[in-house]
């Protein structure tokens, strides 16, 4: 363990924003491309996990807690929102026959 | 040694994000999403946030995949029959990516401009420490979260549930 904490301080924090900008884009543009509603909702979880990294990576360097703890908070979040989400795209597709989120375009102007 | 393991775990979590967006099959996309989160435990345990990489494993890896899993098996959705969105339209959303990811890093580049990351004190990341801080100066949020999460129990149950009276109608 004492070997890991040692070699940790040679990544610099500027690779840790770099990973976490990148992931937190692939998030965005699979949101943008995709049509499948549960593949979006994959992406949606991708920023969110990028956000953690970089908080935690944050709080390691910053050497404060209240980080870690945030990201606790948002594992909770982002539980509850995969479980309300996904049985609402339960019901769309037993209304709709599909998941195919340009088929609910009713609030299209 | 594990500098190395730093780049070679951004690597694939980076290739593997990547595929979880182009993979055809959505059943592919959600393997290479446990990949990502694999990685990105990984990188929590290099920080020494032990307490999260369990976390993120038992909650990621373990309940929303599987929810995932289930929901596109029940749906019967593993196959790829996904309309696709036109290329031209593609290509615009690849473009804002890539624009966003430039200001992105444009604005984050004076942060820690080539500050390593010093683990001041190693232990913050343990569970002893973390459930000290969680349960005296998060308390509030603590029970809070449990609130938020009887109530996305409550409504996935009910939003999942057929209604029938509507179906009577």
């Amino acid at each position: 363990m004492e070997t890991i904490t040692q070699s940790i301080q040679l990544v610099p924090l500027n690779h840790y924003i770099l990973l976490s900008a990148a992931l937190f884009v692939i998030g965005v543009v699979g949101v943008i491309t995709r049509r499948n509603a549960i593949i979006i909702f994959m992406s949606i979880e991708l920023m969110l996990n990028a956000v953690n990294l970089l908080l935690t990576a944050f709080s390691a360097f910053r050497g404060d807690a209240a980080g870690q703890v945030f990201v606790f908070f948002i594992m909770a979040v982002a539980a509850a929102e995969v479980a309300v989400g996904l049985a609402i795209i339960v019901m769309i597709y037993r209304n709709t026959r599909s998941i195919d989120i340009n088929v609910l375009n009713k609030l299209k102007w | 040694m594990i500098q190395s393991l730093f780049y070679f775990l951004s690597f694939l979590a980076v290739l593997s994000a990547l595929l979880v967006i182009t993979a055809k099959n959505p059943v592919y996309s959600v393997l290479y999403l446990i990949l990502t989160f694999f990685a990105i435990a990984g990188h929590y345990v290099l920080l020494n946030a032990q307490f999260l990489a369990v976390v993120h494993i038992i909650v990621y890896a373990g309940a929303i995949m599987v929810l995932f899993l289930f929901t596109i098996m029940l749906l019967n959705l593993n196959k790829d029959a996904e309309p696709q969105k036109s290329n031209y339209l593609k290509f615009a959303g690849m473009l804002a990516g890539g624009l966003l990811l430039l200001v992105l890093v444009a604005g984050l580049k004076e942060v820690g401009t080539n500050t390593q990351v010093v683990l001041k004190d190693s232990s913050i990341g343990l569970v002893e420490n973390l459930g000290m801080v969680l349960f005296k100066e998060f308390l509030l949020p603590f029970e809070v979260a449990s609130i938020l999460l009887l109530a996305a129990m409550v409504g996935a149950v009910l939003l999942a549930t057929k209604d029938k009276e509507v179906k009577k109608a």
